[in-house]
This record gives C-alpha cells, structure tokens and sequence, in this order.
C-alpha cells in the first residue's frame, strides 16, 4: 500500500475513491479506510491535523498560503483539505479556494483538496473525514479549512487534533459568539491583517480579555499579516506544535472517532434510531466500551448491529 | 485618430507605425504584448507562446530606441496601453526621449496606468492592490510637476463594458476608480497642483450598439465628473472640470459568424461618441472588424481608420454645436443612467471604496454578464448573423491563404529570449544591481517616489523582468479575486433543469459529483469566458475548480490531478493557443492525467484541426454562444471518456 508508505503520488486516487458514493466505490473505499486504520497501522496516523476556521473574508487562505510556505521550509510536507459551501440548489459548487495558495506545482512535498461541503447538516460530510484520515497517514501536517463561525469549529475539532479560528480586526462575532458560549473555545486564536496596526491590536486585547473572563487565557492568540513582509506566521505555527505536544493523542484520536461514529450514525437514523439505543448517553458508554483503536465505519457498524438488536 | 498597434519586435512595430503615420494617422497608439504588460522577461516561464503576440515585446531601453526609431516624438501624442508597468514604460519612454536629445516638457501622450480594471477585467496586474495604487499615484505626481503635457492615468470603463458591465455599473465603478486615485494623489503633492491633477485625468470609455443610450451615458459621466470634482474635490476652475475621454467602440458585440457585418456596428458606435458636441470624444479608436477571429493584419486596421476620416472629413457631423441640446428623451436618459450611477458609487463607498469593492465590483459584473449570455442564448438579445439570420453566404473577406487574420511568426519568441540574453551579458552588471537596490529601497519607503529610481534603473539598462522582480520582492506577488464564488447561483428554467438531470445521472454513474477544472494557461487575463464555463457548470451541478488567471501547465496538470477531475476546459483569447495548449497536454500526461481537455477561445480555423489533432477533445470559439449546449456536450464527454452508459431519460 503506497500510502503507508508515504507515497504521496498515491493520494489523489485515494481520494478519488473516497468520495465514490456507489456501493462498489464504498466497498473499495471501506477497504482502503480499514487498511489505514490505527487497529492496522498499530499506532495513530502520525500527522498532526489542523483544523482552520472562520468567518467568511477572514483572511484564511492568504493566512494558509504564508503557513504552508513556512511549513515546507521547516521540510514538513503538507495536505489542505479546502471545504467550500457548496451551492443549494444544483448540487454544484466552485472550488476557487486554493486559488490563493501559492505553491511549487512541481513539489511533491504539498497537496491541495476542494471538496464541497455537500448538503450535510452539522458537521463535516463524511468524505471530508474520510480523507483527512487517509491524508493524515502520508503527510506531516494535515489542515482541514472550512468556512463559518458558531457550528464550524465543532465540527473541525471533531477530525482535528488542534483547531484555530481565525478572526479579522473589527469583525465582532467571533467575539460575541465566544462571550455568549456559543461558540466552544478553540485550541488557538489568530487575529489577521494585523497590519491595520490599531484595530488589531483593540480585537487581540479584546479577545484575550474575553479569554479570561471564560477562564481560558492559556488559548494563545497571534496577530498575523499576510503583507509582505509576512508577520506572525512562525510564532503561529509554533503555538500550532505546542497545543499538538500537549495533546494526549492516544485520548483524543479515538474520542474524536467515537463522536463521529455516533453523530454519522444519528444522520443516518436520526433521534428515532438514538432512541432505540437507549438514548445518547448509552450510546457513548456502549462506544466507550469499545476498542481505541476501532475506525469510525466499524464504530458506526457496531452501533447499527446494536439498534438492530434492540 | 490612430489605431491600436503593435506586434512582435521593436523593429517590425517601428516599420509599422511609419506606414500608418504617412497613410495621416496623428499619433501612436503602442499596443504591448503580455509579458511587457505583466512585468516578465522573454524568457521567463510565464512567457512562453506570448512573447510578441498581442503587441511588441519591449524588455529594456534598447528595444524602446528601436521601436521609436526615427519617430519625432515632440512631435507625437503618444498612447501606451499600459498599467501594472506603466511607471516602467514611461520611464523607457523618457529615457529614450531625454537620450534623443528632447525635453520632457516637450512630451505628449498617454499612459493607461489604470490598476483597477485589470483586477475587474483585463488581468494583466503584477502587484497587490494597495502597492499598485501607490505606483499610479506616484506617476501622477511625477508627470504633473516634470512631464506637464503628459496624461498620466486614462481612467478605462472601456474594460468593464467588454466584462459585461451595464451602462450604469460602468459609470459607476469608473468614476469611483477616479475617486480612489484622486484621494491617494491628494497625500502626494501640493494643495495648488491639485486641481491640475484633476484636469489631466481621463477616461478611456466605451462605445457600444445602443448608441443612444451610450450617448447619454457620456453625458450623465460629464454631469456626474464635474459635479465630483466640485463637490468632493473643490475644483473650480472651469477648464480643469471638463470630462476628457478617448473612445474604443466595443469588441464584446462583435461577432465571429458574418464578421463583415461588424464594420456596421463599429460605424454605429462610433456615432454614440461624436454626435454630441457637449459630450464628443477627444480620441477615437476603432477596433477591426475581425476581432473575434484572430489578430487584425494592417489592412484591416486601415479599413477602420478610413472610417473615422470618412466621419471627420465627408460627413456634416463636426459643423454644428450640439445637436441632443433641449432633448427631453436624451436629458432624461441622461439624469436616471447618473442617478443610478450615484446609488452604486455609494454602494462602492459603503464597501470603504474602489480598491477594497474590488470583489463586489468583480462579483456584480459577472452576474450582469451572466445575464447577458442568457439573453442572447434565449434570443431575447438579437444578434444578427449569430442567433438571427444565420443563413449567410461564404464570406469573401475570409478567403484569402491567411484566412483574414495576422499571424505572428513564430520566431520572434526564440529571437526575443535570445536578444534579452544578450542585452543583459552586454552591461554593467553592477550599475543594475544598484539601480535595482535603490528601487527596492525606495519601494519599502512608502514616502518616497518610485519614478526617480524607475527611471535610474531605466538609464543603467534593467529589463521589464528585472524592474518588476526588484518591486514584488517588496510588495509581494497578486492573484486577483475571481468573482465567481460569490455569483449568485442562476435562476432555473428548462434548460438548466434538463442540464442538471444529464450531470446528475452522470455523477451517479461516475459514483462522484463531476468535477471540471477550468484554467487559464499563459499571460492572458481576458477572464469573461472562462469565469462565465465556471458559473454555469456550477449552477448545472458539477464541482468547479477555478484557480483564475495566469498559470503555467505544470500548476495546471498538477491541479487537475490533484483535484481528481474528470475534465479540463482551457480558455485562450490572446493567440498563445498553438504553444500553450500542446504543453498543458504534456504536463497533464506526464503528470499520468488521464482526462478529456476542451478549449475555448479565439483560435482560428485551420488551427483548430491541429489542436484536435495534438488530443483536445473538443474546440469552442466565440461562434459557439450557447453556453448550455458547450456544458451539455462537455458532460456528455465525461460520460463516454469515462465509460459512463447514460440512457437518455
């Protein structure tokens, strides 16, 4: 498997093969998910996951596109799963994200993925998941980037080791949403354009004061600019290692695929299906119970053989 | 009176604007090829198969001395089509002068230098938005103290118009360009050289079918300029609140079915910008009638310059003052086009102004251009010779052995590279290299002006490549927004919804949604086509990737495969196809692609046998106007080259 073996001219048809919906797609699919899986590889996928996300003109392809330069410099290669909104009502969607992203097309050290979004409630489309699990085993550093504010960072923190949420000076929701706990508080904060000087100074004092009030002023906030000279950057990156060092992979990985198993199972069923389980709270102690090292598809298997028990 | 020109090297375009002055042209209009536009060498990667295409390569002083080689440019009013390097060109265009032994107050002319509408439209920018300003702004300072009879910025709603803005967002988004660089001038020279700042600003405007309203649209700019530079600018005096515009008629209208019926309506714009006195143009250009097939040779170019002499010189149109004046119907035409003008302006102001709307702006003419497309594929828009009256017979212009268009020869690109080879192992290396550390020095100085060291750089014998190089070092690299994402998705009819079936059931068989990668290879920036494939193929239910303008086959290969697409659809506009097309193809095999690529463009017949030949599934030219039937027919290639059986519903 060219995979495993951190071959990375083998992803793009993995990924192909991700996101085949039909019955002999997902077969193939299944197959090459249960190859890859920590139960096969006997250990966690070594990349480090990074979610990113925010608000729409946020700044967060020019921020990626300054982080993933640095990261190649730091010869660490890098896989950007790019999720866009996708348009309602054909189905179709446009893809221009990784228009910003300036890379070599001639490194291999670097891949980039759009994806659509799809029609999915809450939380990331399974595909998105699925590939940024597949990803994570050939790469050093895996960042899923989604758009929004309020929902998206739960949802990335569900596939991600660390999340960061990006934030443009005098854009208030960020702020408001954190202040109003509807939004979790994320693993990094990054303020961007802090070249406007000022203004980004008043959001970066604004939200660590928001911070500790939450009782959550160890969160590092970073004021980056993606203005050349590029700034912030390197002390971003750095706060993106430190989170990932303190982080008990070994706790959060498996905890991680145990919510994406249930929520993926209620999408399925939906709250009729969790109630035959016994409700939520069985759910997660049956999952609990589980091995750590089951995939997300043998997780959702196991919940289906139980409610078909039930 | 002039026609736009230029192609190939210094010498040939030199050769050129000789016979076009001695057949009564009054001036030059120098027409740059991409590379010069976009500030690369002729041998840079990004310039291979553009080199001398769309105008004259000009890559250092050398090459600016032989393009105005026995030309008294005292003499001249010189126009440069020129923006992201007009600080660059202009500087060659005085260095030259200046060696000749000529004043620079003797100097007339102009440089387009408009920043904005090349991230709106024409895509030939080199540096990011707030930089580019800067360079604009500091040309103006410089030309309006040293080159007083030199207009330093031709503000061009001409590009909008061609992107598919309406006559309203066309007002609108110019005058606000205007407000964006008056206020930067405003920090960068004195309070009394300001209104002299104001009069040497002009527009460069276009000229399109509705004459009528077009006229009145010339008008209600009038109206609204003076009323702006009273108001916001407190101007005065009388002489400097006068609109100033040169004309191009528009290209968009002209068609590739019947081109010779294109004469009549480049006459008929033409009529739109003289009719008028109160609101005529200074300077008339007029395109070729065969545009939309290839590169005009010089007897078409003179055939649009007779018309403009047959207006001036035969017909009554200059006796009389102006003719619209007391019309009812042509004053209130006049009064909405500027009331809506004022409302989409404050919607530009709301957005903190022209630089940072760049993306509304950019959305908003993609939709109006959408909708446009839509009319005339429903035939709610006529066009005659394209969706009415298609029955013609062979067109005898189109007959001769170049098939009525102008070939570069292909040449001109190796012997470019090597002369730019030459050039540089022939100076003193160590006089470019300080002039190019004063450039660099001075550019992270946001206080100090760029046009002393562009022109130092200029003398000690830099190159294009080299200028720009030492500037995007500084202020980094640009890649505009595309203004698709945010197009509103297409309202349904029928034809969408039996589009959105096909793409369905194909997705089902693929086992994923389709997904398209529409790219543009090389220099050209002409993005309507492509963003209006993008558009729809998203809003007929596939996945679109979209990476804008300018990039080379490898990103391309690299995308596609990346990406997992299962076609890619190139657009070429600026005749670099015969280059470009074939190493996107090579990339894409190498890189193990196995997908159907199409392309649309402005690629002449007998070369689109060669491009099928070369493996391109499927060619599409201007005459193919029906976007719903271009995706039909790309889904249905999908379809067969992936071996997806679709029965038909």
């Amino acid at each position: 498997m060219r995979l495993r073996e951190r071959d990375r001219s083998a992803a793009p048809a993995a990924l192909n093969a991700i996101e085949d919906r039909s019955p002999r797609g997902r077969e193939v699919a299944e197959a090459l998910l249960a190859e890859l899986s920590p139960a096969a590889l006997g250990r966690e996928a070594p990349a480090h996951l990074v979610g990113i996300t925010g608000p729409p003109g946020a700044g967060k392809s020019t921020l990626l596109s300054a982080i993933v330069a640095l990261w190649r410099e730091r010869r660490r290669t890098v896989a950007v799963l790019a999720v866009d909104p996708s348009s309602k009502r054909s189905g179709g969607s446009l893809l221009a994200d990784r228009a910003v992203i300036e890379h070599d097309p001639r490194d291999d050290g670097i891949l980039i993925r759009s994806t659509a979004a799809g029609a999915r409630l809450g939380g990331l489309a399974a595909p998105t998941r699925e590939a940024a699990d597949l990803l994570a085993v050939a790469f050093d550093v895996v960042v899923v980037e989604t758009v929004g504010v309020g929902q998206s960072e739960t949802d990335v923190e569900e596939v991600c080791d660390t999340v960061a949420v990006v934030v443009q000076p005098a854009s208030g929701d960020v702020l408001q949403f954190l202040k109003a706990g509807i939004m979790e508080v994320p693993d990094v904060l990054v303020v961007t354009k802090a070249d406007l000087g000022d203004a980004a100074r008043h959001a970066e004092r604004d939200l660590r004061a928001a911070l500790g009030a939450l009782g959550s002023a160890h969160v590092p906030v970073v004021a980056v600019s993606s203005v050349p000279p590029p700034t912030g950057i390197e002390e971003l990156a750095d706060a993106l290692d430190e989170h990932r060092e303190r982080t008990d992979l070994v706790e959060r990985r498996p905890r991680s695929r145990r919510l994406s198993a249930l929520r993926e199972f209620v999408a399925e069923h939906g709250e009729g299906g969790l109630r035959g389980l016994g409700g939520r709270r069985e759910a997660e102690a049956f999952l609990g119970g589980r091995d750590p090292d089951e995939s997300v598809s043998a997780l959702r298997e196991a919940l289906e053989g139980l409610e078909a028990k039930a | 009176m002039r026609t736009y020109a230029g192609h190939s090297t210094a010498r040939e375009s030199n050769e050129l604007y000789r016979r076009n002055l001695a057949k009564g042209q009054t001036g030059l209009s120098i027409a740059f090829d991409l590379p010069t536009q976009t500030g690369y060498d002729p041998d840079h990667e990004l310039s291979r198969g553009e080199v001398g295409k769309v105008g004259v390569s000009i890559a250092h002083k050398g090459d600016m001395h032989a393009l105005l080689d026995g030309i008294p440019l005292d003499e001249m009013n010189t126009s440069m089509t020129i923006n992201a390097t007009a600080a660059w060109l202009l500087a060659l265009y005085l260095t030259v002068a200046e060696e000749n032994g000529l004043e620079r107050s003797s100097l007339q002319g102009t440089t387009q230098n408009d920043i904005i509408k090349e991230f709106l439209s024409r895509g030939t920018y080199a540096f990011p938005p707030e930089p580019s300003m800067r360079l604009i702004a500091d040309t103006i300072a410089f030309t309006v103290e040293e080159v007083p009879q030199w207009n330093p910025i031709n503000i061009c709603s001409y590009h909008l118009q061609e992107a598919g803005a309406t006559p309203v967002q066309e007002i609108a988004y110019s005058i606000s360009t205007a407000i964006a660089v008056l206020d930067r001038v405003r920090e960068r020279v004195s309070r009394e050289s300001f209104p002299r700042v104001f009069g040497r600003i002009s527009f460069f405007v276009n000229a399109g079918i509705r004459f009528i309203e077009e006229h009145a649209k010339l008008r209600a700019m009038a109206e609204l300029w003076e009323e702006l530079g009273r108001e916001r600018y407190g101007v005065d005096d009388d002489r400097y609140l006068r609109f100033r515009y040169g004309v191009q008629v528009n290209s968009l209208g002209l068609t590739e079915a019947q081109p010779e019926n294109n004469i009549i309506r480049i006459v008929l714009e033409a009529l739109a910008v003289t009719l008028g006195r109160s609101a005529r143009a200074r300077a008339l250009q007029l395109p070729a009638w065969n545009e939309a097939l290839g590169l005009p040779r010089p007897w078409d170019q003179q055939w649009s310059l007779r018309i403009q002499q047959i207006l001036a010189y035969e017909t009554d149109l200059l006796e009389y003052p102006d003719i619209f004046e007391g019309s009812k119907v042509m004053d209130a035409l006049a009064a909405e086009l500027a009331s809506g003008a004022r409302e989409e302006m404050a919607a530009v102001a709301e957005r903190g102004g022209a630089v940072d709307a760049v993306p509304y702006m950019k959305t908003k003419m993609v939709e109006s251009h959408r909708e446009r497309v839509r009319r005339i594929e429903s035939g709610e828009l006529k066009v005659v010779g394209q969706n009415v009256f298609t029955e013609a017979e062979p067109s005898p212009l189109q007959e001769g052995e170049d098939g009525g268009i102008m070939r570069v020869n292909e040449a001109v690109e190796r012997s470019a590279v090597e002369a730019v080879a030459r050039w540089r192992s022939a100076r003193d290396g160590q006089a470019v290299t300080d002039a190019l550390t004063d450039l660099e020095r001075a550019a992270a100085d946001p206080d100090a002006n760029l046009m002393p060291p562009t022109l130092a750089a200029a003398k000690a014998r830099a190159t294009t490549g080299e200028w720009a190089e030492a500037l995007r070092a500084i202020f980094g690299d640009y890649r505009g927004p595309t203004g698709v994402g945010d197009a509103a998705a297409a309202p349904s009819d029928d034809s969408l919804g039996a589009l959105r079936e096909r793409v369905e059931r194909v997705s089902d068989g693929l086992g994923r949604r389709v997904k398209i990668l529409v790219g543009k290879p090389g220099l050209d920036g002409h993005s309507n086509g492509a963003e209006q494939i993008a558009v729809r193929a998203r809003d007929a239910g596939m996945d679109v990737v979209y990476e804008g303008i300018r990039l080379t086959p490898a990103r391309i290969a690299r995308t596609a495969v990346d990406e997992g697409v299962h076609v890619v659809g190139l657009s070429i506009l600026s005749g670099s196809h015969a280059e470009l097309i074939p190493a996107v193809l090579n990339e894409l095999e190498q890189a193990g692609a196995d997908v159907p690529v199409v392309v649309g463009g402005i690629i002449p017949a007998a070369d689109q046998d060669a491009l099928l030949q070369a493996g391109v599934s499927r060619v599409y030219t201007p005459q193919d106007f029906e976007v719903s039937r271009i995706m039909g027919d790309i889904v249905d290639l999908v379809a067969e080259h992936h071996g997806v059986a679709v029965a038909s519903a």
